[in-house]
């Protein structure tokens, strides 16, 4: 493999790995406070490339942008409210159903409402520009994934550590009942987590959209999986972790895929998952949890 | 009230099966007038297997696992591979030919199932071992990636003289006749229920109440897991066998990640930890699926149309049944409790007296007399 | 309480309604709520009426074909509305049903139509779908004509299947053809992982190209529902390939050809009959010139008559329909299914699944795609593709080629 080929498949796998890390944090938040996997997480990423597609076509991209984070956030409290809220107190298992069944929900409306078949992505006109770098070819929006993605790590981390709601949200992760004792109002950390989340995937949406260029109702569910592969990976509950396993991931598909092994990229995430499980549960950067009987 | 002695209970049970028979017969005789409504019942029959297998595992033993449809895959593949009439198999892998191993192996299809369960609890077997050990979260994603894994494999083109790859497997052999279909659809279900009434289905659900506790009690935990595992993916996989020889052609796309949440959604409806209920709710899916076909075709009252009414509707009602079962009526239709003929006695007296109540209770209309609520 | 409750007993009026109306429908009548039937069928005027079943996706990936199909039997429908047999005429009915693109459904959706009764099947758009169910139609001894499904496991083995279009080995063949006709010395192919239709067709090209004396320099697989194909394009730029094949539905179409472009690979990007599809153009937009398809059929050069008619016939249909007046090569096939299927018809002189098969295998007439005539197999005997291009936004048409 020649050089150019080399670096080529590194930028497509670091471009991926930074779409990858920013919906798995959503993963990581959301399970580190109420321990429980958003199924649903990878199809509101999936409505959020609707939301842009219907954005664009009546307004212009700076008005677009905003509104779609907007509708994406919108639509995560409003899952967190009416699926997983009534059942804090159930059993485990039945959360889990609830985010499946929102999961499935979410994709059967994208079918009736936009049809199975793919949507073109709207092209925000500067992002698609390509740039040829000696033999590498890609449009900006690949060599921007990976820069915005630590960028707002960067800001999401001064959030958690330096501010009030920050705090909180570690407080409710670390030990739920007495966070809630100590007069935290829990339900508007629950909701901030989910705000924050379904923002990211708005973000992460945006930039793997404007690579793939087309939409179609499947496109949340198998990237979404992947992703909690990924925070899984890094140690759920922390967000380097998340990051780092998302670049990870998107790094190890793309390699998979170059050596001639495209059939095992999808089943390489679950080898991966498996391998980290059996190794050291708690992931890359995870923390010890003891099980009090 | 008089509890109808076990001796009528017996006779009920017997009057019921054959009823069933009878019915069975009828269909039998005038098969290809009623073909759509026969496909209807065996699929429902055989996704009932395979639900009852998920809820072994899930309602019994406590094992959330979504890995069902890779389970299935193989059970499917090998029931295919050994009974696809040697004939024909040269035109089936029709790319890159078949394996000289598997060219000439053939059996009876009751032996292929077995073969096919067994393939299937033996894959259990080994997933098990690192698997198990997970918490419930963990153990989910984990078995849906080795689903995932499964079918990879499955459609790899390196196996493609084994599985014919990405070209899918046809000309499998139907059943015979009804009588088979729903008579191993029965064999397997009633095996099930012979288990969970063992001392194994006590330890089972020992081990879904309090998997401390009974580890305290002595119950080796991980050999009790497995052993649910294991026997549970034995009749997923003979489910897979069967849908196999009732689909006539199958391919790895058939065994995706939906077939599973199908028949979660099944479990979810008929109650988890009640056998009655998943029968019940994969006849009350899979009919009802067929049933609300009409949600997709444009509807018009009285010339009016209505425009909700296009394709994909009908799913996004599923949907939201589903949600709302998950949400309003967590514990299904039966619960956690069987059928008995008591309970339906009891059920068809007490149908005028609900049905008043909850009508005066949405009118808002005060309750004449202070009744105990057995909803919960 | 009060909330479990309302929704405890809308639910079950919903089943009760919804029972009523299945009830109907499986009675083969239907009411206008319960019915699957989409032509509008006057309540019977007297005289009888033969049922043709329409087998097509209308949802899922492939919905859009299949409703394309739909529309050629169905403007068919209104251009030949009855048959006459045994000097009685009869007054077809079309009884349309979804199979969703996936096999499961597929076997549901042909176990209806033959509690329906119907005495042919058209269909369906999808070799997939149409191998699964042709089991069931062969059982039940119903004849089905494909229209569009290439793949030659559809009609092998079984006797009550049959074709009007041309099949995989020959159009894999004539992109080859093609491909060395105009200097490609090599080539790679990308071919969908699990879907039967695009490996049996690229695995069609890489023996024919192969034997004209060119080289696959690379083979690449995608999942399904995969939209990254920058790595597998990465490594078909390095080999830098004469001409790329990637047969492949309209979803992945263009993605294929717009991350390609991006990559700067500037080779042509062929494909089989499934990317001739607006939407094709519509999602790939600029990157899309360029690309060569083979085809069934294109409305600028008229086979025959009852093409000329068909052409400007259908046009207005589709006017009135809300389409777009570009005439899909797979609604004149589902037209031609319907012609052959009303000969064969007429030919055997009954409603009687067996005997219309009979005639079927005799049936020779000049459809909108050409002369159309059926081999041994129930394969059309065809010897003529359509070459195509986009160009300027618009599929253009080429060339016609036979095999050599």
């Amino acid at each position: 493999m020649s050089l150019t080929t080399f670096l080529q498949h590194c930028l497509t796998g670091i471009s991926l790995g930074g779409a990858y890390a920013l919906i798995a944090i959503g993963y990581t938040l959301v399970y580190g406070i109420l321990r429980l996997i958003n199924f649903a997480h990878g199809d509101i990423f999936m409505m959020a490339g609707y939301f842009m597609i219907f954005a664009m076509s009546s307004f212009p991209w700076f008005i677009a942008v905003p509104v779609v984070l907007l509708a994406t956030v919108l639509l995560g409290i409003v899952i967190e409210k009416v699926a997983y809220r009534p059942l804090r107190t159930a059993p485990r298992m039945s959360a889990m159903i609830s985010a499946i069944g929102v999961s499935y929900l979410l994709q059967n409306l994208a079918t009736y409402l936009f049809t199975a078949l793919p949507k073109g992505y709207p092209e925000i006109p500067f992002l698609k520009k390509i740039f040829r770098i000696g033999g590498l070819s890609a449009s900006l929006v690949t060599f921007l994934t990976p820069v915005l993605t630590l960028i707002i790590v960067y800001v999401l981390m001064v959030l958690i550590n330096k501010t009030k709601i920050g705090m909180a949200m570690r407080a409710v992760s670390r030990d739920y009942d007495t966070a809630a004792l100590m007069g935290i109002k829990i339900n508007h950390v629950i909701t901030f987590t989910f705000a924050v989340g379904s923002l990211l995937a708005a973000v992460g949406s945006l930039l793997y959209f404007t690579d793939r260029m087309t939409v179609f109702p499947f496109s949340g569910s198998l990237p979404g999986l992947k992703c909690f592969v990924a925070a899984v990976f890094g140690g759920i509950g922390s967000i380097p972790g998340a990051v780092i396993g998302g670049f990870i991931l998107g790094l190890g598909e793309t390699a998979l895929v170059a050596m001639g092994y495209s059939t095992f990229s999808d089943a390489f995430t679950f080898v991966l998952l498996i391998i980290i499980l059996l190794i050291k549960p708690t992931g890359l950067f995870g923390e010890k949890i003891t099980d009090k009987v | 009230m008089k509890k109808i002695s076990s001796y009528k209970n017996k006779i009920l049970t017997l009057l019921a099966l054959l009823i069933f028979i009878g019915i069975i017969h009828f269909l039998e005789i005038n098969k290809s007038q009623y073909s759509y409504q026969i496909s209807i019942l065996e699929r429902s029959a055989i996704y009932a297997v395979v639900a009852v297998s998920m809820n072994l595992l899930t309602g019994f033993t406590g094992l959330f696992s979504l890995g069902q449809a890779g389970f299935m895959a193989i059970g499917a593949y090998v029931t295919a591979i050994l009974t696809i009439p040697v004939d024909k198999r040269a035109s089936v892998y029709y790319v890159n030919g078949i394996s000289p191993a598997i060219a000439d192996s053939n059996c009876p299809f009751w032996l292929a199932l077995i073969i096919a369960g067994l393939a299937a609890a033996a894959t259990a077997a080994l997933i098990g071992i690192p698997v198990l050990r997970l918490k419930s979260d963990y153990l989910a994603i984990a078995t849906l990636g080795f689903s995932e894994i499964i079918r990879a494999v499955i459609a790899a083109p390196q196996l493609d003289t084994i599985t014919n790859g990405s070209y899918g497997l046809k000309s499998i052999p139907g059943f015979p006749n009804l009588y088979v279909t729903f008579g191993l659809c029965a064999l397997c279900i009633f095996l099930m229920i012979l288990l969970i009434h063992s001392s194994y289905g006590r330890a089972f659900k020992a081990l879904r109440e309090d998997e401390t506790a009974a580890q305290a009690m002595g119950l080796n935990l991980f050999r009790y897991k497995e052993l649910s595992f294991v026997i549970s993916s034995f009749f997923t996989g003979v489910g897979g066998g069967l849908l196999a020889m009732f689909m006539r052609s199958i391919d790895s796309k058939t065994f995706s990640i939906s077939l599973t949440y199908d028949i979660l959604l099944i479990v979810v409806l008929g109650g988890i930890g009640s056998v009655t209920g998943s029968v019940l709710g994969s006849f009350l899916v899979t009919a009802g699926r067929e049933w609300l076909r009409f949600f997709d075709n444009p509807l018009s009252i009285g010339g009016v149309e209505i425009p909700l009414f296009r394709s994909g509707f009908r799913m996004v009602i599923f949907s939201i049944l589903l949600m709302a079962v998950v949400l309003f009526y967590r514990r299904g239709i039966m619960g956690s409790n069987e059928f008995t003929w008591d309970g339906l006695g009891r059920l068809i007296v007490s149908i005028p007296r609900r049905l008043a109540d909850s009508i005066r209770r949405v009118t808002g209309k005060k309750r004449k007399e202070h009744r105990h609520n057995d909803n919960e | 309480m009060k909330i479990k409750n309302l929704m405890a007993l809308t639910m079950t009026a919903c089943m009760g309604v919804s029972l009523l109306a299945g009830c109907s429908t499986t009675t083969g009548g239907g009411t206008a709520a319960g019915s699957d039937t989409a032509s509008e069928a006057p309540a019977a005027s007297g005289g009888k009426v033969i049922k043709i079943g329409v087998f097509e996706p209308m949802t899922g990936e492939n919905g859009g074909g299949g409703m394309q199909e739909a529309y050629g039997a169905r403007y068919a429908n209104q251009v030949h509305p009855t048959v006459t047999i045994d000097g009685e005429e009869y007054r077809i009915e079309l009884v349309e049903v979804d199979n969703k693109s996936d096999k499961t459904e597929a076997v549901n959706a042909a176990q209806k139509l033959v509690s329906e009764n119907v005495s042919v099947v058209i269909g369906s758009y999808g070799s997939g779908v149409s191998i699964a169910a042709g089991q069931i139609f062969e059982d039940a001894r119903i004849p089905a004509i494909g229209a569009s499904c290439t793949n030659p496991q559809v009609t092998q083995g079984n006797d009550y299947y049959f074709r009007v279009c041309f099949l995989d080995p020959f159009q894999g063949t004539i992109m080859a053809n093609y491909a060395m006709d105009n200097g490609a010395q090599t080539a790679a192919v990308i071919t969908q992982l699990g879907d039967d239709y695009s490996s049996g067709l690229g695995s069609f090209f890489k023996s024919a190209f192969a034997e004209l004396g060119g080289t696959i320099v690379s083979e690449e697989q995608f999942q399904t529902n995969q939209t990254d194909f920058k790595a597998i394009l990465s490594n078909i730029k390095a080999q830098n390939p004469d001409i790329i094949f990637a047969p492949s539905s309209i979803t992945t179409a263009p993605l294929i050809i717009k991350q390609a472009r991006e990559l700067g690979i500037t080779a042509t990007i062929a494909a089989g009959d499934t990317w001739e599809n607006s939407t094709v153009i519509e999602n790939a937009g600029d990157s899309a010139e360029g690309v060569v398809l083979s085809t069934f059929f294109d409305e600028a050069e008229p086979a025959n008559n009852e093409a000329s008619s068909f052409i400007t016939g259908f046009k207005a249909y589709l006017k009135d329909n809300g389409q777009e007046e570009i005439i899909p090569a797979v609604s004149a096939l589902g037209y031609d299914a319907y012609l052959c299927a009303v000969k064969a018809i007429e030919d055997a002189g009954s409603t009687d699944g067996t005997a219309i098969c009979e005639a079927l295998k005799n049936v020779s007439l000049d459809g909108v795609t050409g002369s159309i005539s059926f081999d041994d197999n129930g394969d059309a005997n065809k010897d003529m593709a359509f070459i195509k291009t986009i160009e300027n936004g618009q599929f253009k048409f080429l060339t016609t080629t036979t095999i050599k």
